[in-house]
């Protein structure tokens, strides 16, 4: 009987060292997160912002003993959900992460996050209030050091209005009405287009409306996306949209990409890091652009919202979290960084010496525009308060397949009846993992 | 003490389990564990205590079948399953008809173009499934693709092929565009090994070509038509690649179109992966039970036709 079973057993038995080798290698490094002295410590960065290799160069060779690779990602939306995956698996996460502050309550939630309160409570003061409550949550601890904004803006042909005798619209009734003076003078031409698949871009759209699509009170969330001032939103843009004035087709789609450069998409509401959009996908047009704040609901109660912008993190998985956090530091306070990051990676940082050390000139592509930074300075200013909660990313999803539909039939009914999708979805699924949600 | 005739035919009965081992090892690993994994999620869920931020605010607890009612009742799963039958329907006869056709051309030995026409049939299916949904997307979007100027200049208006009537058929081309090379493949292969002194048998009894294809060429090759649409049926039943990649660039493809995109859209985006574990189940269990019964519906009629 010990003859037949021996080589079975040893083949069983050599699986199993090959095995158990393989799972212990990986707990060799020291998990305590101390380094020797003058021992080199590699860091890994996940970030889409482009050119971050750039930037991140100038704190490699200034410290020699922390190495910060950059790995870049596709985008915010692909970055979290493969963050979300490493943290479940327990290895993969890198050190520093590129955190959009709308996910930031969702990191938080998966514990992905780490508190690095105690290293860089002290760089408060550099950060505008509502950054920094978005990296605190309102909490005692510190979720990550603000990196950018996003403020939205309004980008426009101004060839094409002068051509029509436009200006840049003050309010949506204006808005409204220079879209229908575009499409009218040429059928091709559309004002804008109604993006099913950009949830950050109309979030940010009913931020300026006064909305906030969750609430805190207590332990207790809210959620209220099919609030009034949302639905006016909608009403208003699936009006437009039935009209035959504004487009329906997704934005960051190679047909828009080649619409903004054949001027059948004249205009954008994009955000202050739009410029970097605008060279990458329509470099033909430059110097043709000029920006605008946002058409308002009310000129008395001037309002913004905000798309993207985002925080840089560390991640719970990281193994160096002191030397990860003096990085982060450095990216977002240093006067040297905060230029690059505004000037090679084209994003807004959110340090409030950022306008007085490294945005003194136009982005290139907007080099016929010195006051660029100016408004966006204003836009920023202007922003109204949004809370985000620990399901954002089921909100999205719900918004991407309600709002397809309804860019797809071009009803405005279809509008407003997608936000009630999503008010029931996001609900629902607070409710099924057990958040104490009001209503 | 002398070594018994059993002992050395039991040394030898020894060899086939060793050689087995390492498949089976890898099966168990790879396989049977994630599968038994996946089952034993599907019976959990995560409920989260205060304003669930931070850690330890998340807890698994046991659901039992919570998320296979959850996933079942869910208004969006229904449609997906119809909407990949209709897909199945569309793509696997028209991808099984065209190879079968091309095989049995190729066959008759009529072409001369032999070789460079099976090398040409097969490369689409050496395209990685993104990759050539990336492509057919740029030929499906009117103002950027090709087709565009040539119909205009036609005088013709350009179809929205992504647009709700024609999605369908959209996404299912690319399926049959890349499938078809590798059916073919198979099928002439099975063609192939058929002995020629059949065919000659026939032709002194005077059959046509289209005769002797359809009377003696399918009925010889039908085990491989059957295997070849048991897995077409498999893939068509898990369609995933080439929905997701087109999904961004119209408004007509949901997040949920396909039931596997449910399962990703559960695990990834929503970060329910309970959920998606559930549905993947089920998934699991239906693929097995059509492709299964439909195996044993014409598997003996097929596969037992040596008399």
């Amino acid at each position: 009987m010990k003859k037949t079973f021996l080589p079975l057993a040893g083949v069983l038995a050599a699986a199993l060292m090959m095995t158990t080798a393989a799972c212990s290698s990986s707990d060799d490094k020291d998990s305590g997160g101390s380094t020797q002295p003058g021992e080199k410590v590699e860091l890994t960065y996940w970030t889409w912002a482009p050119n971050m290799d750039k930037v991140v160069e100038g704190w490699n060779t200034a410290h020699p003993d922390i190495h910060v690779t950059v790995n870049k990602q596709d985008g915010g939306d692909p970055a979290v959900t493969k963050l979300l995956t490493a943290i479940k698996a327990g290895s993969g996460a890198p050190d520093v992460m590129q955190a959009e502050y709308q996910k930031i309550p969702t990191l938080v939630s998966a514990n992905a996050l780490a508190d690095i309160a105690k290293q860089v409570s002290p760089a408060k003061a550099k950060f505008p209030d509502s950054a920094w409550n978005a990296v605190t949550l309102g909490s005692e601890a510190v979720y990550g050091l603000p990196q950018d904004t996003g403020p939205m803006m309004f980008f426009y042909r101004s060839d094409v209005f002068d051509k029509l005798g436009l200006k840049a619209p003050a309010t949506w009734d204006d808005y409204a009405a220079a879209a229908r003076k575009v499409h009218q003078a040429n059928a091709k031409q559309y004002l804008g287009t109604f993006s099913s698949n950009d949830p950050g871009w109309f979030a940010g759209l009913s931020q300026q409306a006064g909305a906030s699509w969750w609430g805190v009170n207590g332990d207790t969330w809210s959620v209220a996306i099919n609030d009034a001032n949302t639905q006016k939103v909608a009403s208003y843009w699936g009006g437009l949209v039935q009209e035959g004035v504004i487009d329906n087709k997704p934005m960051y789609t190679p047909e828009w990409n080649a619409a903004l450069n054949d001027g059948t998409q004249v205009g954008w509401l994009g955000a202050v890091w739009g410029p970097g959009v605008l060279e990458g996908n329509a470099a033909g047009t430059k110097g043709k652009w000029k920006v605008a704040l946002l058409p308002q609901w009310d000129t008395a109660k001037q309002a913004n919202g905000n798309w993207g912008g985002s925080a840089t993190s560390v991640t719970t998985q990281s193994k160096h979290k002191e030397q990860a956090a003096q990085f982060i530091q450095w990216l977002n306070t240093d006067p040297a960084a905060i230029k690059a990051l505004a000037t090679q990676a084209n994003v807004y940082p959110a340090s409030v010496d950022a306008t007085a050390t490294a945005l003194t000139s136009p982005p290139a592509f907007f080099s016929n525009q010195s006051d660029y930074y100016s408004i966006a300075a204003e836009a920023g200013k202007i922003t109204s308060p949004f809370t985000y909660g620990p399901n954002v990313n089921v909100a999205y999803n719900s918004y991407n397949d309600a709002f397809g539909k309804a860019a797809q039939s071009k009803k405005s009914a279809d509008f407003t009846a997608a936000l009630s999708t999503m008010q029931q979805a996001t609900l629902d699924d607070m409710k099924n993992t057990g958040f104490k949600v009001a209503g | 003490m002398a070594r018994t005739p059993q002992s050395r035919a039991g040394r030898r009965a020894g060899a086939p389990y060793s050689f087995l081992a390492p498949a089976l090892i890898l099966f168990a690993l790879f396989l049977a564990a994630p599968i038994a994994y996946s089952i034993y999620l599907s019976l959990r869920r995560v409920k989260v205590s205060g304003l669930g931020l931070g850690a330890g605010s998340r807890t698994e607890i046991w659901a039992g079948l919570q998320n296979y009612t959850r996933s079942l009742t869910d208004p969006e799963f229904l449609p997906s399953v119809t909407r990949v039958i209709a897909y199945g329907m569309i793509v696997v006869p028209t991808m099984l008809g065209l190879a079968l056709l091309m095989a049995l051309l190729l066959d008759a030995g009529r072409t001369r173009v032999g070789t460079f026409a099976r090398t040409s049939i097969f490369l689409p299916y050496a395209v990685p499934a993104v990759v050539a949904s990336l492509l057919w997307g740029f030929l499906y979007l009117p103002r950027i693709s090709p087709f565009t100027d040539l119909l205009n200049g036609l005088g013709m208006a350009p179809p929205d092929l992504l647009s709700d009537s024609w999605v369908l058929y959209a996404v299912a081309n690319i399926a049959v565009w890349g499938g078809t090379g590798f059916n073919m493949i198979v099928l002439y292969t099975a063609l192939r090994a058929i002995p020629t002194d059949l065919f000659e048998a026939a032709r002194l009894d005077g059959a046509t070509d289209t005769q002797i294809a359809w009377r003696i060429k399918i009925p010889i090759i039908l085990p491989s038509l059957i295997m070849t649409f048991v897995f077409s049926l498999i893939a068509t039943l898990q369609v995933f690649a080439e929905p997701m990649t087109l999904r961004p660039l119209s408004n007509t493809i949901s997040t949920t179109w396909t039931p596997l995109m449910k399962v990703y859209r559960d695990a990834f985006t929503r970060n329910d992966i309970y959920s998606a574990a559930a549905t993947s189940v089920v998934i699991a269990v239906a693929t097995f039970v059509v492709s299964f019964g439909f195996l044993k519906l014409v598997g003996n009629r097929a596969f037992n036709q040596e008399d």
